[in-house]
């Protein structure tokens, strides 16, 4: 059994996150979750009708080992993004969020600068900030300073299935954190997730490759496997990786 | 550049139309093999080249929208306010020239009408007028959006050009979208369909989306309508708008529609044909060049057409609409814009795209502000 995961105060068993969106529907959207057994999931609070106790999406993720992380997709600067959270812990009764702001629909790569002055007021509200951003270590750096969670830096463009791109930054990153990492957006594949892991990444979140796969509940699972045998790999210490064979004659028989 | 004209002007139609019908199959064949396409791997696609690759564009447009839009569809309804216009357009049931009596909906029948489309499930609507400045300007949107803001979580218009500043005050009355189509981009053809009122100004229309996107908005559809000239050199510059917006407006999403000359009183025969053949091509065209863009099919298209493009690039969609102001219940029998041809209920809609394996999205989108 791995090691848990603990983000504010709450202990993770799987080190697997999820998002909703994309589904062909909501009942094969829950079979495959819980195929999954991620137990933190993200969903668009655009997408949620708050007003609505009847929520289908809602109604559909209301399991007990389930913790459900609102995100604040659409929304372009600080200002919004903080009215989004509140809106979420108002309606939802939860503190966290999963703190999105892109200001450009095509790409949805995230606005580094607006993130940071949001991640910094959200926490002096008292939220658990879970900032998505771009893999650059030094604003992973400037996220702790001002008290976020954990950081999420992207490991392609989202809904890319391109896996880990960012590879050299996301190693710096993970060496420097002192929060927990999650890899999010670009994970295309359960070989990029259990790769995410053996780097040391803390958890990954992945939903496109699941949703939009032929067989999402089979592809959950798949997932699950992987992010397990990565974070497995990881503790057990890989080792050490050798460009080439060690010649007979060492050039240090000198010595002898 | 802060203009799409000073773009646009360098340009000749003729010259633009060759280049498309010059284009060979082994064009075709690189930009179906690319990942990034540019302008003029999309003039090969639409291209009578590319008839022979239509399943191919056909598949790799599935591929491309599945990846970025999942197995969802967005469904959004019209709602017809007013049908009063003072343009004359050669194509449309609304023409100033077309005497028969018009009516602009009030408050309470504006509210009527909602709680029918909120029964039916909407969250997303669409507003639409013709071009009536003095009684259906600014002030009637702007209390029309404040009406009905606190039932709909996106509410897109699509009514005459306004200026920037007027744009900014809808913005900031809850205003998403605005879905503002040139047409044609045949200067004289342009000058011929519309031959009269505020809409006769080419420039002026063609100018909508840049004082759009100077204004801030959230999203912006483009198109042109089909049937007035060539659909292939429409679409190019439709297509060559869209990309200067892209990189000018880079906050703003856009979505393109594909509207065919309809049926309507007082009609125009289509010069050019647009076959459903083209149609399906530009739209897996349209999706190859930019697989983020949205794209949105409407009721002028018929149940068959509509039940297989929902698979193949489209991503929202409209049902059981009415094109008069007051037809869902006010009055059912005023002046309609043109006549529709998908005429099932929003139920029967939404039944046949979950039979597809497609998750139907009522709501996307929330104004945090």
């Amino acid at each position: 059994m791995n090691n848990t995961l603990k983000i504010a105060d709450k202990e993770f068993t799987s080190r697997l996150f999820t998002g909703t969106g994309k589904f062909s529907s909501s009942k094969l959207m829950k079979e495959a979750l819980l195929a999954s057994e991620s137990e933190l999931i993200t969903v668009a609070l655009k997408r949620v009708d708050v007003a609505n106790e009847e929520d289908d999406l809602l109604t559909h993720l209301n399991h007990s080992h389930i913790t459900l992380l609102p995100n604040t997709s659409g929304v372009r600067t600080a200002k919004e993004a903080i009215f989004a959270a509140e809106l979420s812990r108002e309606a939802l009764e939860t503190n966290w969020v999963k703190l999105e702001i892109h200001p450009d629909p095509r790409y949805l790569l995230p606005d580094p600068i607006e993130t940071l002055k949001a991640a910094e007021e959200l926490v002096k509200l008292g939220f658990v900030v879970m900032p998505y951003i771009h893999a650059d270590p030094v604003l992973c750096k400037r996220l702790e300073d001002v008290g976020v969670q954990c950081v999420m830096p992207l490991g392609a463009p989202i809904g890319s299935n391109k896996g880990l791109k960012t590879v050299d930054f996301l190693e710096i990153i993970i060496a420097q954190s002192n929060v927990p990492v999650i890899i999010d957006a670009g994970i295309g594949a359960p070989s990029h997730a259990a790769y995410a892991m053996e780097l040391g990444a803390d958890a990954v979140l992945v939903n496109t490759a699941i949703a939009v796969s032929q067989n999402p509940v089979a592809m959950a699972k798949a997932f699950k496997m992987a992010v397990e045998a990565g974070r497995m790999a990881y503790e057990a210490k890989l080792a050490p990786r050798s460009e080439m064979a060690i010649a007979s004659s060492p050039l240090t028989s000198f010595l002898n | 550049m802060s203009h799409f004209k000073e773009l646009f002007d360098t340009y000749d139609w003729d010259d633009t139309l060759k280049s498309i019908f010059d284009k060979t199959a082994v064009e075709v064949k690189n930009a179906l093999a690319k990942e990034k396409l540019n302008l003029e791997d999309f003039k090969a696609l639409m291209s009578p080249a590319a008839k022979p690759f239509l399943e191919q564009m056909a598949h790799k447009s599935q591929m491309l929208t599945k990846k970025r839009f999942g197995n969802t569809i967005q469904m959004y309804a019209p709602m017809y306010l007013s049908n009063e216009c003072q343009n004359i357009c050669t194509y449309c049931g609304f023409s100033m020239t077309n005497k028969i009596p018009r009516r602009t909906l009030t408050d309470a029948e504006i509210l009527k009408e909602v709680a029918f489309l909120k029964e039916k499930g909407y969250d997303h609507i669409l507003l639409v007028t013709g071009e009536a400045n003095n009684s259906v300007g600014v002030a009637y949107f702007k209390n029309a959006i404040q009406l009905i803001r606190s039932q709909f979580s996106n509410i897109t218009i699509e009514v005459q050009p306004l200026d920037q500043d007027e744009y900014e005050l809808l913005i900031e009355n809850g205003l998403y979208a605005v879905l503002v189509y040139q047409e044609t981009y045949h200067r004289a053809a342009y000058k011929k369909h519309h031959p009269k009122g505020k809409k006769s100004n080419f420039d002026y229309r063609l100018d909508t989306p840049d004082r759009l996107g100077k204004a801030g908005i959230h999203k912006i559809g483009l198109g042109s309508l089909f049937g007035l000239e060539d659909w292939r050199a429409d679409s190019f510059f439709t297509a060559l708008h869209l990309k200067y917006l892209q990189k000018t407006y880079w906050k703003t999403k856009y979505s393109i529609s594909f509207p065919r000359l309809r049926p309507h009183s007082g009609g125009l025969e289509p010069k050019v044909e647009m076959t459903d053949s083209d149609l399906v091509q530009l739209i897996c065209a349209f999706r190859l060049l930019d697989e983020d863009l949205e794209l949105s099919m409407s009721t002028r298209e018929s149940e068959v057409f509509r039940n297989h493009i929902v698979n193949l690039g489209t991503t929202s969609i409209s049902a059981e609409s009415k094109t008069n102001p007051g037809g869902y219940t006010v009055a059912p029998q005023s002046l309609e814009q043109f006549e529709i041809s998908d005429e099932r209920s929003t139920d029967e809609v939404v039944q046949m795209l979950k039979n597809k394996g497609l998750e139907v999205v009522w709501k996307d989108w929330e104004h945090f502000r």
